[in-house]
């Protein structure tokens, strides 16, 4: 019975977008499709454990779905004729777009710039990703039914405003990209820093798919360097997730990584990448600077190699890309790498970064290297507050509790 | 083919220069050329405009615009397209021809 449970847990993973998506794009209607995917789940969660996973159950998810929207469609259209009208239209899919993948039409449409960008992140988790509305909340720290009624919204206006499902033209592209690219880091990220307290410490799930999306849009724009660059940048940081988290469940920092369980052929296209984009001799933009920083570290064979300065060069780059403060504080881990952990410390004093647990991590991490154990104890306390992943909280609290009393 | 109503928002009373009005009419005739054209207008400012309640017994007329605000529609273009992304971008071509910021919205089905 278990295996069934791993079944449906694993095929909602890697085939709930699908479903949506072909849903979608058969009836033009992204409610219908989210509600129809959800029935056919519900359907196999009864008829699996007595019927057995059937051999192809994506396939038969996607069937399942189709003929229940078609069922729900006809239901309505005998009450009303001009529903029947409108099944017919939409159910031509429009070709629309240089690319046939229906999970790309669904990550476009989620990403339009007609829509918020808190909106564009919600539905593309929940569309896409398959979170639920519970999961998304929990990771963007708003309350469920705020989150539902974001998405509810969202919904609503890509019906009123006629947002179109499908992959922009070729013209409206590049525009269109960049909030594409921001909604699958922001992607990639929940999954490599998952949050809940029942979360596991990397969601593999979101993360593939996060990477899965990104190729896609490299394939689709290849001379569009912070396509590949962001591809990079997921590939080199995917390349040490087994190495990431400790048997124990605890987060292992870079510094501290079995660099014999990266993935060499991730890093070795990560780097591919990142070198191609170095050949192109173009002004990099912010995913190809975070990707040639991944690629120095990824370069060492052990930490003590690592090229610091080169690291700092990158991070000055950066800060005329995107002067954030996050962007600061990551530059001064390098910094504390070539100047000390005191210098380091007086460039993060200022940050307007109270709120983010990173910022504490850094900063006790840097008390504690100069000694100031209370000071370092108090910052690692908030930094465990504010983190919403389980290894790194065990790893936090593991580092707090070696401090001198 | 969906309707959309592209709104020319505006803040104060300064006309359209003739630089603007040159560009207008470039942007009027290509929407004609390629049939996307329904219907276009300027409007006269908030200070010419008159508000009127007739839902009960006698009509009730009042000096002025029916919300007080720093900015107003001027003028409008009615367009037709297969969707929102061929909207936005002739409302994008439309803000640059008339220098003003625009809103998009769609007409209601018939």
């Amino acid at each position: 019975m278990s295996g069934v449970g791993d079944a449906l847990t694993r095929v909602h993973h890697e085939e709930w977008a699908r479903v949506v998506a072909t849903v979608a794009r058969r009836f033009g209607d992204l409610d219908l499709a989210e509600e129809m995917a959800a029935e056919a789940f519900a359907t196999a969660v009864e008829r699996w454990p007595v019927d057995g996973v059937p051999p192809a159950p994506g396939a038969w998810l996607t069937t399942t779905a189709n003929r229940k929207a078609i069922d729900r469609l006809r239901r309505e259209a005998r009450r009303d004729e001009k529903h029947r009208e409108a099944l017919v239209l939409s159910a031509t899919p429009e070709p629309l777009g240089a690319i046939d993948d229906d999970r790309l039409r669904l990550v476009f449409t989620c990403c339009h710039p007609a829509l918020a960008m808190e909106a564009r992140v919600a539905l593309t988790l929940r569309l896409v990703g398959g979170l639920t509305v519970a999961e998304i909340a929990h990771a963007f720290l708003v309350q469920e039914t705020a989150m539902g009624q974001r998405i509810t919204r969202a919904k609503a206006k890509i019906k009123a405003a006629r947002i179109p499902y499908g992959v922009p033209l070729r013209d409206d592209l590049p525009a269109r990209v960049t909030g594409v690219l921001a909604v699958l880091y922001l992607i990639f990220n929940e999954g490599y820093l998952a949050s809940g307290p029942g979360a596991e410490a990397v969601r593999a799930d979101l993360t593939g798919e996060a990477i899965r999306l990104t190729r896609l849009v490299h394939a689709l724009l290849p001379a569009d360097g912070e396509v590949a660059g962001l591809l990079a940048l997921m590939l080199l940081t995917e390349a040490r997730r087994a190495a990431r988290v400790s048997a124990s469940g605890e987060l292992v920092t870079l510094a501290e990584q079995d660099r014999g369980a990266w993935d060499r052929a991730l890093i070795a296209e990560g780097h591919a990448l990142v070198r191609a984009r170095l050949a192109a001799g173009q002004a990099p933009g912010r995913y190809q600077i975070l990707a040639a920083i991944n690629a120095v570290h990824t370069d060492a064979p052990d930490v003590r190699d690592t090229d610091w300065s080169q690291i700092l060069a990158l991070y000055d780059q950066l800060l005329r890309v995107d002067a954030s403060p996050i962007v600061r504080l990551n530059r001064a881990i390098a910094v504390a790498e070539l100047d000390g952990p005191e210098v380091a410390l007086a460039q993060v004093a200022d940050l307007p970064l109270a709120d983010y647990h990173a910022y504490h991590a850094v900063r006790a991490d840097l008390l504690r290297r100069l000694g100031r154990s209370g000071d370092s104890r108090a910052a690692y306390d908030r930094a465990i507050e504010l983190s919403g992943n389980t290894a790194e909280q065990a790893y936090l609290t593991r580092r707090r509790d070696q401090l001198a009393t | 083919m969906t309707q959309y109503l592209i709104s020319v928002l505006h803040d104060s009373d300064a006309r359209a220069t003739d630089d603007e009005m040159a560009a207008i009419d470039v942007f009027n005739e290509r929407l004609q050329a390629d049939g996307q054209w329904v219907f276009a207008g300027g409007l006269a400012g908030p200070d010419a405009a008159t508000v009127i309640d007739a839902r009960a017994a006698a009509p009730v007329y009042t000096d002025g615009p029916y919300v007080e605000s720093k900015e107003f529609v001027i003028g409008f273009w009615i367009v037709e397209a297969p969707h929102l992304d061929v909207a936005l971008r002739l409302a994008a071509a439309g803000s640059k021809a008339c220098n003003r910021r625009v809103e998009v919205r769609p007409f209601l089905d018939a």
